[in-house]
């Protein structure tokens, strides 16, 4: 079977939601074709293009985010899907605010969203609603920010035997602004 | 009863901790921790330019140090809009294909070894190590290899190198055979691996698996076939693909890939 252009993906996307903000991402270093989806109809599109007999999005590659700063909205949080049947791929890109960061979980359209979105969690802060657990993935439980947002500098933590060391850079208290909320396991 | 299983010692094959459920002696739930050799490459790569990360690619798998210098190089030159040139592409292929083949032999001998087949842990590092030696003759390091670079390569392949690929693969075959008349019809082998963790076609997609887990699954997808890039569409090569998703046809699956590879992928056009 032919590889399904992406231009008809969007098509059929624009079609099947006629009232849904998309936009497709324009500039000198985009290189894949990638659509910007409203958050509220995240979980619909998601859908659509899964069980879309022409589409056929069955599997999800990857969940990523970005911290923007300073710009608004500050992240994005990026979905790469692909199909198996039509060997195409498209990236989802959906805008979130500095402020109380949170996008609809696509934990219900691919299982594999979970791990992905405990990870963009763990490193952004962004919160997945309708999550079955969201929890810390690879950071340890206890961990205090949210490492790869761009305000969080390398090497917040003094490195062991160095507390004698003159001149020594100490890890600015202000940063602790960006400690979580108290992490909650699921009662199993 | 809640038992906590690991995690294991960092010098073990990956460190996991698992969270078991048990009802008596039969586990019922098991939650994985990972994140043990979670190193924040994302961070450090924020303050460094592509090249300087390449050889924090070299430790993102250091099974396959090739294979990510190769991720990272396609990424940037995607974003660049060049193309490295095609002596350049044939060198990355050879490399990365020998990089799958001494991957798989840790993959195979460790495995066969966790299970208590001690001998074909000694084969599979003897070819392992013919692989690294290839490794150091072309960028002066076994493993650590940092050698792919945006645009193309750090340096040309030496003299020699091409015949001692040349031998590496004419001998491979036989040594896969080898291997297989150790495992593939071994009782305990397929006891241990037959009908063991099972992988359902639906299951492996909706869990994104890929690779070798994917087509142990059924799945005919593999990516240089259905999205070549570094020239694949020029090589012959064929893929195999398992029936009934379990550790055994992950096995054959893996272990065939290998074969294919070894006969077809690394007998490069020209240079």
């Amino acid at each position: 079977m032919t590889a399904l252009a992406p231009e008809r993906i969007e098509e059929r996307l624009r079609v099947g939601f006629p009232g849904a903000a998309i936009r497709r991402q324009t500039g000198d270093a985009v290189r894949d074709h990638t659509l910007y989806v409203p958050s509220e109809h995240l979980v619909e599109i998601c859908t659509f293009l899964r069980d879309d007999p022409e589409l056929d999005f069955a599997m999800l590659s990857w969940i990523a985010g970005v911290d923007w700063l300073p710009r608004d909205p500050r992240f994005e949080v990026v979905y790469g899907l692909l199909s198996l049947a039509r060997s195409s791929r498209i990236t989802l890109k959906v805008a979130v605010g500095e402020e109380n960061p949170r996008v609809p979980s696509v934990t219900g359209v691919w299982p594999t969203a979970d791990w992905h979105e405990r990870e963009t969690y763990d490193f952004y802060g962004i919160e997945f609603t309708g999550h079955p657990g969201l929890t810390r993935i690879l950071l340890p439980e206890d961990w205090v920010g949210w490492p790869l947002r761009k305000d969080s500098p390398l090497g917040y933590e003094e490195v062991a035997f160095t507390h004698n060391t003159p001149g020594r850079k100490l890890p600015d208290p202000a940063l602790k602004k960006l400690a979580p909320k108290k992490v909650r396991y699921r009662a199993h | 009863m809640t038992l906590n299983m690991g995690p294991q010692h960092p010098s073990t094959h990956g460190v996991l901790r698992v969270a078991l459920e048990l009802d008596g002696e039969t586990i019922v739930e098991a939650r994985p921790i990972i994140g043990y050799l979670h190193t924040g490459m994302e961070k450090q790569a924020e303050y460094k330019t592509y090249t300087q990360s390449i050889p924090q690619t070299d430790r993102m798998d250091y099974l396959a140090p090739m294979s990510n210098n190769l991720g990272l190089c396609l990424a940037a030159e995607k974003l660049l809009g060049i193309e490295a040139p095609e002596r350049a592409q044939v060198i990355r292929v050879l490399l990365t294909e020998l990089t799958r083949i001494s991957a798989h032999c840790v993959w195979l001998g460790t495995h066969a070894l966790d299970i208590g087949a001690m001998t074909v842990f000694f084969y599979c590092f003897r070819e392992r190590e013919k692989v690294l030696s290839i490794y150091d003759q072309v960028c002066g390091a076994r493993m650590t290899a940092s050698y792919f670079r945006v645009g193309g390569l750090a340096m040309d392949i030496p003299d020699g190198f091409l015949d001692r690929c040349q031998k590496f693969v004419d001998e491979m075959p036989a040594h896969v055979d080898e291997y297989e008349k150790l495992l593939t019809k071994n009782p305990i082998w397929l006891a241990r691996l037959k009908g063991v963790a099972d992988l359902t076609k639906a299951d492996a997609i909706a869990l994104g698996a890929t690779g070798p887990v994917l087509r142990g699954s059924g799945v005919a997808w593999d990516l240089r076939k259905a999205q070549p890039y570094c020239g694949y569409d020029d090589y012959d090569f064929e893929i195999p693909v398992g029936t009934a998703g379990d550790a055994y046809d992950r096995y054959a699956n893996a272990a065939t890939t290998d074969c294919a590879t070894t006969s077809t992928c690394c007998l490069p056009r020209r240079t």
